[in-house]
């Protein structure tokens, strides 16, 4: 039987088990967005601004281990969905993002609603397609949901013209994709690894360090195994929290600017580096070249071979999928008769216990003013450590990240490569969507909130009942902590005057506001809050204003060169 | 230093922007860039002329070979290799410079392949060297118009580069 381009598009969403799509009509897409209603398999989420789409498709992918997909029209459609497609780039997501196009014909005419879609994403997607011929419809997903999710995952964006939607061709959906321009390395070469067991085994001062790609590979139980195999100390990036246990006495802490000083420091100072699905960034480890002045061997273990010596040279490189290469270490591992050096390993984690008695994220706990580090903590006590957060981009950021203490992945979701603003709203529609029971926080400050605002209505619309934690100090914190560092106290435009009022705007959407101005009744605040199941509630914090993030690597300086409260 | 880097990549529209647009948005290097279909034409071959340290050629290599439409990547400069690059040159060809054209372009090899009663128009291949070389001996104030293709190589002996 004979279907249109935009039948087949739904059947192949349906075919690829596609429950959500988070998308906005426009001229370009009618005819696919007919199509879904018609149908019921498929269930559209109807955002606010398409920005919101692809972060809420995005963090849907981060909390689970599905692709998320979003539809948009031409044009501003697209224009919009840029910073969601980049956000999801930088971490890895993957994301399949359907674009309506104006007509073939009237490509390249300045049509109205027209933009090179191709063009502009060029370089923020892993690929992205121009649909020309119908027939080329049900290959094309095939193809773009394969890439998104094998190999170093990332988003695709599919380009369909309106006419292309109602041409008409038989419909088989392909049932596998082979590519020869594309094939994903997924072992890691044996040698490598026996080779890095080896140099794990010959350490005075190992350390692990592992990123995202211990989540985007399911891999933290493999890792979990590996750690107490050797019993090393592990440290997280921002992106791969979660990644290993962090209430677990081998976790050292997140690594990096705000990382702990006790996982910064046995980094710079480890002579074994065990590197997993991380890639040593500028926010991980500082300058470069300081982080050479240790000698130190590195092992890294990636997808991705243009991630390995990129910024850091690698002394034995492992290409192939995190668990993959995990499983084959540990059951090489088991399998060597050589042991780790105890005595060596003992006195290394006496001068990282030393380390940890520095003690570095204290903070004053008798303050009167709310500590934006409490709210954190209470936090993470009434939801029991146990909820999915997601977090905007700033202090509020790095304290979720520093405070809430997560043991699983993909619990904690924020947009780590390109810090985007805004992300946390959508991003908790997202994750609610896809874990209807569970529980959802949005960590945020005034002024991110305020980027992604408008999707307290989507959240009304679908009943997500997501709990927002508003960090209020009235300045976008962290440019206001770097004016106070690196520009004399100099805030220029960071404090946010004439801000709303949270609660009568949360009420405005027809959601619960509540506003808490006393240490003392942030615990009962946040219990409220999350007693109410099926509300969302906006709780808005009024903190400290002059909190800064602490432990702090200045931009530009090594790891070891912190500041501290 | 230098490197000369091959690409076959799949000979499908926008697939020369993706390799343009990935070494301008990482502030690699691009002297010259040839590309056109081979005798598969599903292909296309791909010529990179580019400079930078044994680092930065190592990423560029492998940013290449991340690319979805790209099949493969090889250094030639790694071993053995050939390199011709094609230059047409339009010579101001009166009075004594007439003849004189005419034997510079015999002793570069190169074939006059359109006269007029002012002009000749110089077709010459070779290394980029050596077409440097044939402009130098010439005289400068005759060239009226050059045009080149940029480098296209290929490895020697049973160097090949094939899907």
């Amino acid at each position: 039987m004979q279907l249109t381009g935009a039948e087949i598009v739904v059947r192949c969403l349906q075919e690829e088990g596609v429950e959500h799509v988070f998308g906005y009509p426009g001229g370009a897409v009618l005819f696919l967005y007919d199509e879904l209603f018609k149908q019921d398999k498929v269930k559209h989420i109807l955002v606010r601004h398409e920005q919101g789409a692809v972060h809420a498709a995005d963090g849907y992918a981060r909390s689970t281990d599905k692709v998320g997909v979003a539809l948009v029209t031409s044009g501003p459609g697209v224009t919009n969905a840029v910073t969601g497609i980049a956000t999801a780039y930088m971490d890895s997501i993957p994301l399949v993002i359907l674009t309506g196009q104006v007509p073939t014909h009237a490509i390249g005419q300045d049509a109205f609603q027209e933009c090179d879609t191709v063009g502009i994403t060029r370089p923020c997607v892993k690929h992205n397609f121009l649909v020309k011929d119908v027939k080329d419809i049900a290959s094309t997903i095939k193809k773009a949901f394969y890439i998104a999710a094998t190999g170093r995952p990332g988003p695709v964006v599919i380009d369909i013209p309106k006419d292309i939607t109602t041409h008409k061709t038989e419909f088989s959906y392909p049932d596998k994709v082979s590519m020869r321009s594309y094939n994903p390395v997924v072992k890691g070469h044996a040698g490598q690894i026996r080779k890095a067991i080896q140099m794990l085994m010959s350490a005075k001062r190992p350390m692990i360090y592992t990123g995202g790609g211990v989540i985007l590979g399911d891999a933290s139980q493999q890792l979990a195994q590996l750690v107490r195999m050797l019993g090393f100390p592990c440290t997280n990036t921002l992106m791969g929290l979660g990644g290993y246990p962090a209430t677990d006495p081998q976790f050292v802490g997140m690594l990096g600017m705000h990382g702990t000083y006790e996982a910064n420091m046995a980094m710079q100072h480890c002579d074994v580096l065990l590197a997993i699905g991380a890639r040593f960034d500028d926010r991980v480890i500082g300058n470069p070249r300081h982080f050479f002045e240790q000698p130190r061997k590195i092992i890294h273990v990636d997808i991705d071979p243009s991630s390995i010596s990129k910024r850091v040279r690698v002394d034995i490189p492992v290409v192939g999928n995190v668990r993959e290469v995990l499983q084959e270490l540990i059951k090489q591992l088991q399998a060597a008769r050589e042991k780790p050096d105890q005595a060596a390993l003992k006195s290394w984690w006496a001068q990282i216990k030393e380390w940890r008695s520095r003690e570095c994220l204290k903070y004053d706990r008798a303050s009167t003013i709310i500590k934006p580090q409490f709210v954190i903590e209470k936090l993470y006590e009434v939801t029991k450590g146990d909820a999915f957060v997601t977090s905007d981009v700033g202090q509020h950021q790095m304290w979720a990240a520093q405070f809430y203490k997560f043991n699983k992945p993909r619990r904690w979701i924020n947009s780590g490569g390109l810090g985007t603003m805004g992300v946390g709203l959508p991003y908790a529609m997202g994750v609610q969507l896809a874990h209807p029971k569970s529980t959802v926080a949005c960590v945020t400050g005034e002024a991110s909130i305020q980027m992604c605002i408008q999707e307290l209505s989507t959240c009304k619309q679908y009943r997500l009942p997501v709990k927002i934690v508003n960090l209020n100090n009235k300045y976008m914190g962290m440019v206001r902590q770097w004016q106070e560092f690196f520009h004399g106290n100099r805030y220029a435009e960071s404090y946010m005057d004439a801000l709303p009022d949270f609660v009568k705007l949360a009420e405005a959407y027809g959601h619960v506001g509540m506003r808490v101005e006393k240490p003392a009744d942030v615990e009962p605040a946040l219990k409220e809050a999350f007693a109410r199941k099926k509300d969302l509630v906006f709780l808005d914090f009024v903190t400290d204003q002059t909190e800064n993030v602490f432990p702090m690597v200045p931009g530009g300086k090594g790891l070891s060169e912190m500041i501290l409260v | 230093m230098r490197h000369i880097i091959s690409v076959l990549l799949e000979n499908e529209a926008g697939a020369l922007s993706r390799v343009s647009g990935l070494f301008s948005a990482r502030g690699y290097n691009i002297e010259s860039l040839t590309v056109a279909p081979t005798e598969d034409a599903t292909l296309s071959r791909m010529t990179i002329v580019t400079a930078g340290s044994d680092e930065v050629v190592e990423q560029i290599t492998k940013q290449l070979n991340k690319l979805i439409d790209v099949v493969k990547v090889v250094d030639l400069s790694d071993g053995d290799h050939i390199e011709r690059e094609l230059m047409l040159v339009k010579v101001r060809a009166i009075g004594r410079d007439r003849e004189e054209m005419k034997r510079m372009a015999d002793i570069f090899r190169g074939r006059i392949i359109d006269v007029t009663d002012k002009d000749y128009t110089i077709e010459l291949t070779g290394t980029g060297a050596k077409l440097d070389a044939f402009l130098n001996a010439i005289d400068r104030a005759a060239i009226l118009e050059t045009v080149r293709t940029g480098a296209s190589g290929i490895g020697r002996g049973d160097r090949v580069l094939k899907v």
